[in-house]
């Protein structure tokens, strides 16, 4: 069976510049079931070739895991006729993941903190605040349907 | 991948979780857990030592089977947390909510 992930790897020539060594961009169906695949493709592609730290790696893996999970079913709605567009820029102190759905968007600043003592016990709105606690730094778009994320590797 | 299920001698349902555990599989654990749960079992442990990651959705399955296992007099209990996957719960505040011991011995030991 072939994958329904679209992956295309760019790494610049030695006489390019420097400072940005690899692109990873992966467009992927608004299907949770691919998420997983994903999430293992990107980090590779990401770690790849470096002395990457376990820690490095589990933060990108939940990081990348869950934007996926809130770009297909908030962002996508879980539309067949949607997908989610991943776009990795690979520096020699960070790792910045851009990934984009093709919903509406929404207001990162209207999410509720999860771990008030009444929220602790609800079964779901943690994925942003992990986010937000594993990388080093989150950006929205305006419209809100793109988030970015920089770790840096230490 | 998957779910890997055994049973204890003092009754206790383990399930080890191989692989991750996301928004992808997490009702595949909800249903095994669930039909136990008909069957009459009421004593889980779910066992982490061979899990790369959970995702909030995973988490947030985690806490709706805890609830539904102890509305039914039950107990789940969790365990084999590497220091990654427990920073999850520590992070959000789940170590106040489950019972966790660092190995399957030691969560069985008292079950």
């Amino acid at each position: 069976m072939t994958s329904p992930l679209q992956l295309c790897v760019r790494r610049t020539p030695a006489s390019g510049v420097p400072a940005l060594a690899t692109q990873v961009n992966v467009r992927m169906p608004s299907d949770v079931a691919c998420i997983e695949q994903t999430v293992s493709l990107v980090t590779h592609h990401c770690l790849a070739g470096t002395a990457a730290t376990d820690r490095l790696r589990f933060r990108l893996q939940v990081a990348v895991a869950e934007a996926l999970a809130n770009a297909v079913m908030r962002g996508n709605q879980e539309e067949a006729g949607k997908s989610v567009l991943v776009e990795a820029e690979l520096f020699p102190d960070r790792i910045c993941v851009q990934i984009t759905d093709e919903g509406i968007g929404f207001d990162p600043t209207q999410v509720p903190e999860p771990v008030r003592p009444e929220q602790i016990g609800e079964t779901c709105g943690r994925g942003l605040f992990l986010i937000r606690k594993l990388v080093d730094e989150v950006h929205f778009n305006e419209q809100g349907n793109s988030i970015c994320m920089t770790l840096r590797r230490r | 991948m998957g779910f890997h299920q055994t049973k204890d001698g003092g009754g206790v349902l383990v399930v080890r979780v191989d692989g991750q555990l996301i928004v992808g599989n997490r009702q595949e654990l909800k249903d095994l857990i669930g039909g136990a749960l008909d069957r009459g079992e009421r004593k889980f442990l779910i066992d982490f030592a061979r899990t790369g990651y959970i995702d909030s959705s995973g988490l947030g399955a985690l806490v709706s089977l805890s609830k539904r296992v102890r509305e039914l007099g039950g107990e789940l209990r969790l365990s084999g947390l590497n220091e990654d996957l427990r920073s999850l719960f520590e992070l959000t505040k789940l170590d106040t909510l489950f019972a966790i011991a660092d190995t399957p011995e030691q969560a069985l030991a008292n079950f």
